[in-house]
C-alpha cells in the first residue's frame, strides 16, 4: 500500500491575494447591489429576460443603462447560447438574467452546453421570495437542484447583504481554472431588501485552486518522453485556446517538427494553413489524423478530454502509443485514456516549461504519412466535396466559398448535424476563437442565438452562423432579437430538408427507413422578412458565389438559404463504436 | 470485480453538499450502501463517510469528480484493509424479556451493553462491524424486538500522518460565511 504521509488540501496560500474595491453605496436594494456587482466585475453585455421574479433586478437596471446593454432575447436558452457565443468571442464571462420557474428551467440547456464545453457563464435567476420557498408557490421551482449536476457551482442567496459576496465568487469560479457556469439564485425578498453596498472581488476560496501548480518532474518526464519519440503527434483541444497557448503549441510543435490536429472545440488554434497541421479529428475528422492516431508512438494530448467521438472504441485507441496528457482539469486525467506521463496543469505553463527541454528532432517521414492520407482523402472525398461540377449543390462547396470569401478570418458559429461537420471540415480557420459550435452536448439551435453573442463579443469580426433547417427551426424566434438589437450577424442555412445527420444514420445503420427526419419547412426567406432581415435563397450553382458575396457585402444582418442536396452523406466516417482505424471513405 | 469500499470526503459546511457528492455516484450508477457525515475537529469543515460495493477503477474517477467540485477539499478511497471503522446499532426489546435469563449473557458474550430500562422496553447498544451487528439483531429476534436501528461507517485511516494538522491550517484560512440558510 502506498503510503501517503499527507493530506494537502487543495487550498492556496492566503498571502497570494489581492483585492480592489469600488466604492460603497450605502442603504441600497439587493437589486440594485447586483447591478453594481456586476459593473464591478467589468460586465457590460447580460442576455436575458424578464419575469416576476427578477423583476427588482430589471427595475434596478433602469439607473444603469448607460453603463450595462442588456439584450432582450426571444426565450431563456437563447440568452444562454447568446452568453456563451459573447465568452467564447471576448474572452470575458457571458452573464444571464431569468426569472424564477419556467424562466430557469429554460436555462437548463444552455447550462448543460456551457459545463460540458468549458464555457464561463454567469446566469442569475430571481426566486420567489424565502418565506415561499419549498411550498409550490407560482413559479417557483428548485433550480438549485435542477442545475446542480450541470453547473461548475450554484448557489442561492436570500439576504440582500450576500450578494455582492455570492456574485464575486461566481464570477471568480466562472473564469478561473476550467471555466464553467455558474447560477445565482436570488428570492425576491433578497432583491428588496436594503443594506450597506461594498465590493470585493473574489480571489480565493479555501477549498478550490483553479489552477494547479506546475510540477518540475512531471515537465521533465513529458520532455523525455516527447524526445524519444520517433512519431509523435499532438492534439489540440479546446484547452489550449482557453488557456491562450497557441502560440506556445506551435511553437514547441515546430521545433521538435510534431504534427498536430485538432478536436472539434481545438479548431481555430491552429491556422488550417501551418506546415505542421494535419487536421481535425473524430468521427467525422480527416482522415489521416484518424488513422495515424493508432500509427504514432507518442500521443500528447493537450488541453482535450479524450470524448467518445474522438476515441471510437477505446480499446484499440492508441493502444500502441505512449500517452502524455496534458490537462488543467485532474478529474480528465485517466478518465479516458491512461495517461502515461500526465502534467497536470494549465496549457500556457505547462507547454511554456516544455519548450526549453524538448529537442528540435525532424520527423520527415511521418508528417509524410499524413500528406499521402490527405492525397487519398483528397481523391475519394474532398475533391468532389468541395468542387462539384453537378447535381444540387454540395454543403462544402457553399462553405469553401464562404471560406475563400472571408480569408478564413470570419467567426464561425456552427449548429449541430451534418453542416456542423461539414463546415468544421472545411472552412479554412486563421485565428483563434473563431470556431463557435455545440460540441459536448451537440445542441441543435444553438448557432443563431450563439451567433449573436459572438457578433457581441467581436463586433469588429465577420460572424457566419452556418445552420442546418432543422436546427433553425429550433431557436428562430431570435431573429426578433437580431432585428431589435441590430446584430449585423450572417446567417446561412443548409437546407436539404431533412435531419441529415439522423437521416445519414438510418441510411448507413437503420436499412434506409427514414423515421421522422424528413421536413416540410416554411419558406426561410420569408420568415427573416416577417423579422425585416432582408435574405435570399439560392438554388442554383451558377448563384452561389455572387450570393455570398451579396451577404457579405451587406450591412448588418441577412439571411442565405441554400438548397442542397437532400441525402448526401458526411465522409470519413468512424461508425458509432468502431476502431478509429476502421474510417470510412466511402 | 465489486467490493466494498469507504470513500472519504472532506467538505465545506454548504447547504446541498450532499446532494452535489451523492449525484456523481448515481450518475454512474452505483448504489450508496452507507453515508456518515459529521462536523470534523475543525468547526466548519466536515467529513463524508460513504461505504459502496463499486468497482476501484471507477471509483477512483469517482472521487476525481467529488474532489473538482468547488466545496470539497479532497476526496478518497480505501480498500477494506485500509480503514479501521466501527458502526454502531441500537436494539429495542421488550422488557418482559428481560425475565428471560439468557440475554443478560448474550449481552455479555457479545460486548453490547444496556443504555436505558423502562417498564416497557429497554435499549441495547453494540458496535462493531455490519456482520456483526446483524448477527447480533438475529440472537436478538426471538426476544421480542420492538425497533432496530444501524448507523452508517465511522472510520479513520490506517495510512494518515498529518490529517489533523492539515486539517488545523484550514481553520486559518477564511471560509466566506454565507447564511445560505432561510432567516
Amino acid at each position: 500500500m502506498q503510503q501517503k504521509d499527507v493530506l494537502p488540501m487543495k487550498t492556496e496560500p492566503s498571502d497570494k491575494r489581492v483585492t480592489a474595491s469600488p466604492a460603497p453605496a450605502l442603504n441600497i436594494t439587493g437589486a440594485e447591489a447586483v447591478i453594481r456587482s456586476l459593473i464591478a466585475e467589468g460586465v457590460e453585455t447580460i442576455f436575458g429576460y424578464p419575469g416576476g421574479a427578477i423583476m427588482p433586478i430589471y427595475d434596478a437596471l433602469y439607473d444603469f443603462q448607460d453603463q450595462v446593454h442588456h439584450i432582450l432575447v426571444r426565450h431563456e436558452q437563447g440568452a444562454t447560447h447568446a452568453a456563451q457565443g459573447f465568452a467564447r468571442t471576448s474572452g470575458k464571462v457571458g452573464v444571464v438574467f431569468a426569472t424564477s420557474g419556467p424562466g430557469a428551467t429554460n436555462l437548463v440547456t444552455g447550462l448543460a452546453d456551457a459545463h460540458m464545453d468549458s464555457t464561463p457563464m454567469v446566469c442569475i435567476t430571481g426566486q420567489v421570495g424565502a418565506a415561499l420557498l419549498g411550498t409550490d408557490a407560482f413559479q417557483e421551482t428548485d433550480v438549485i437542484g435542477i442545475t446542480m449536476p450541470i453547473t461548475k457551482w450554484n448557489i442561492q442567496v436570500t439576504r440582500a447583504e450576500d450578494i455582492p459576496g455570492a456574485i464575486a465568487k461566481a464570477f471568480y469560479i466562472a473564469a478561473n481554472g476550467r471555466p464553467g457556469p455558474v447560477l445565482v439564485d436570488i428570492t425576491k425578498n433578497a432583491q428588496f431588501a436594503k443594506f450597506d453596498f461594498q465590493y470585493k472581488k473574489c480571489d480565493y476560496i479555501r477549498s478550490y485552486r483553479p489552477v494547479p501548480e506546475l510540477q518540475n518532474e512531471q515537465v521533465e518526464e513529458a520532455a523525455a518522453l516527447i524526445n524519444s519519440a520517433k512519431r509523435p503527434y499532438i492534439l489540440c483541444g479546446h484547452g489550449v485556446l482557453i488557456a491562450n497557448a497557441e502560440k506556445e503549441l506551435i511553437a514547441l510543435a515546430e521545433k521538435a517538427q510534431i504534427p498536430i490536429a485538432s478536436t472539434l472545440l481545438g479548431l481555430s488554434a491552429v491556422p488550417v494553413d501551418h506546415p505542421l497541421y494535419v487536421g481535425y479529428l473524430g468521427m467525422h475528422g480527416n482522415y489521416g489524423p484518424n488513422i495515424n492516431t493508432n500509427e504514432c508512438d507518442v500521443l500528447i494530448a493537450v488541453g482535450m478530454r479524450f470524448d467518445d467521438r474522438i476515441t471510437g472504441d477505446v480499446n484499440s485507441y492508441a493502444t500502441q502509443a505512449k500517452v502524455l496528457h496534458i490537462e488543467i482539469d485532474a478529474a480528465e486525467i485517466n478518465k479516458i485514456i491512461k495517461a502515461d506521463v500526465a502534467v497536470h496543469a494549465d496549457a500556457k505553463a505547462a507547454l511554456t516549461a516544455l519548450l526549453p527541454k524538448v529537442k528540435a528532432q525532424k520527423h520527415d517521414e511521418w508528417l509524410q504519412s499524413f500528406r499521402e492520407a490527405d492525397k487519398k482523402e483528397e481523391e475519394k472525398v474532398t475533391r468532389k466535396e468541395l468542387y462539384p461540377t453537378e447535381g444540387q449543390l454540395k454543403m462544402a462547396e457553399v462553405i469553401r466559398h464562404i471560406s475563400e470569401k472571408t480569408g478564413g478570418h470570419a467567426v464561425l458559429v456552427t449548429d449541430v448535424g451534418q453542416h456542423q461537420m461539414v463546415a468544421s471540415r472545411y472552412y479554412g480557420f486563421k485565428d483563434p476563437n473563431t470556431n463557435i459550435t455545440s460540441g459536448g452536448m451537440g445542441t441543435m439551435g444553438f448557432a443563431l442565438p450563439a451567433s449573436m453573442g459572438a457578433k457581441m463579443g467581436a463586433p469588429e469580426k465577420e460572424v457566419v452562423a452556418i445552420i442546418g433547417d432543422g436546427c433553425f427551426q429550433m431557436t428562430l424566434q431570435e431573429l426578433g432579437t437580431i432585428y431589435q438589437s441590430e446584430i449585423g450577424v450572417k446567417i446561412v442555412i443548409l437546407n436539404n430538408n431533412f435531419l441529415g445527420m439522423v437521416r445519414q444514420w438510418q441510411q448507413l445503420f437503420f436499412d434506409k427507413r427514414y423515421s421522422s427526419t424528413e421536413m416540410i419547412n416554411p419558406d426561410f426567406v420569408q420568415i427573416a422578412k416577417g423579422f425585416y432581415i432582408p435574405g435570399r435563397k439560392v438554388t442554383d450553382r451558377a448563384d452561389i458565389s455572387a450570393a455570398v458575396d451579396e451577404m457579405l457585402n451587406h450591412k448588418g444582418a441577412y439571411l442565405l438559404e441554400v438548397v442542397v442536396e437532400q441525402e448526401d452523406n458526411v465522409f470519413p466516417m468512424v461508425p458509432s463504436g468502431a476502431s478509429i482505424a476502421d474510417i470510412r471513405l466511402e | 470485480m465489486q467490493k466494498e469500499y469507504t470513500v472519504t470526503v472532506y467538505t465545506e459546511d454548504r447547504i446541498g453538499i450532499t446532494n452535489r457528492i451523492t449525484v456523481i455516484f448515481t450518475r454512474r450508477g452505483i448504489n450508496i450502501t452507507s453515508l456518515t457525515t459529521a462536523e470534523t475537529e475543525i468547526p466548519g469543515v466536515y467529513k463524508f463517510i460513504i461505504t459502496v460495493l463499486s468497482e476501484r477503477e471507477k471509483l477512483d474517477k469517482v472521487v476525481g469528480q467529488i474532489e473538482k467540485l468547488i466545496e470539497i477539499h479532497r476526496a478518497f478511497v480505501h480498500e477494506e484493509d485500509e480503514v479501521v471503522y466501527q458502526e454502531l446499532a441500537l436494539y429495542k426489546i421488550s422488557t418482559k424479556s428481560l425475565q428471560n435469563g439468557n440475554i443478560e449473557q448474550l449481552i455479555r458474550d457479545n460486548h453490547a451493553r444496556i443504555l436505558t430500562i423502562t417498564a416497557d422496553y429497554f435499549v441495547i447498544e453494540k458496535t462493531g462491524h455490519q456482520q456483526e451487528l446483524i448477527d447480533m439483531l438475529k440472537k436478538l429476534e426471538p426476544y421480542g424486538l420492538i425497533e432496530y436501528s444501524k448507523s452508517g461507517r465511522v472510520a479513520i485511516v490506517k495510512w494518515s500522518r498529518r490529517f489533523h494538522d492539515h486539517l488545523k491550517e484550514l481553520a486559518g484560512k477564511d471560509a466566506d460565511n454565507f447564511k445560505t440558510t432561510n432567516s
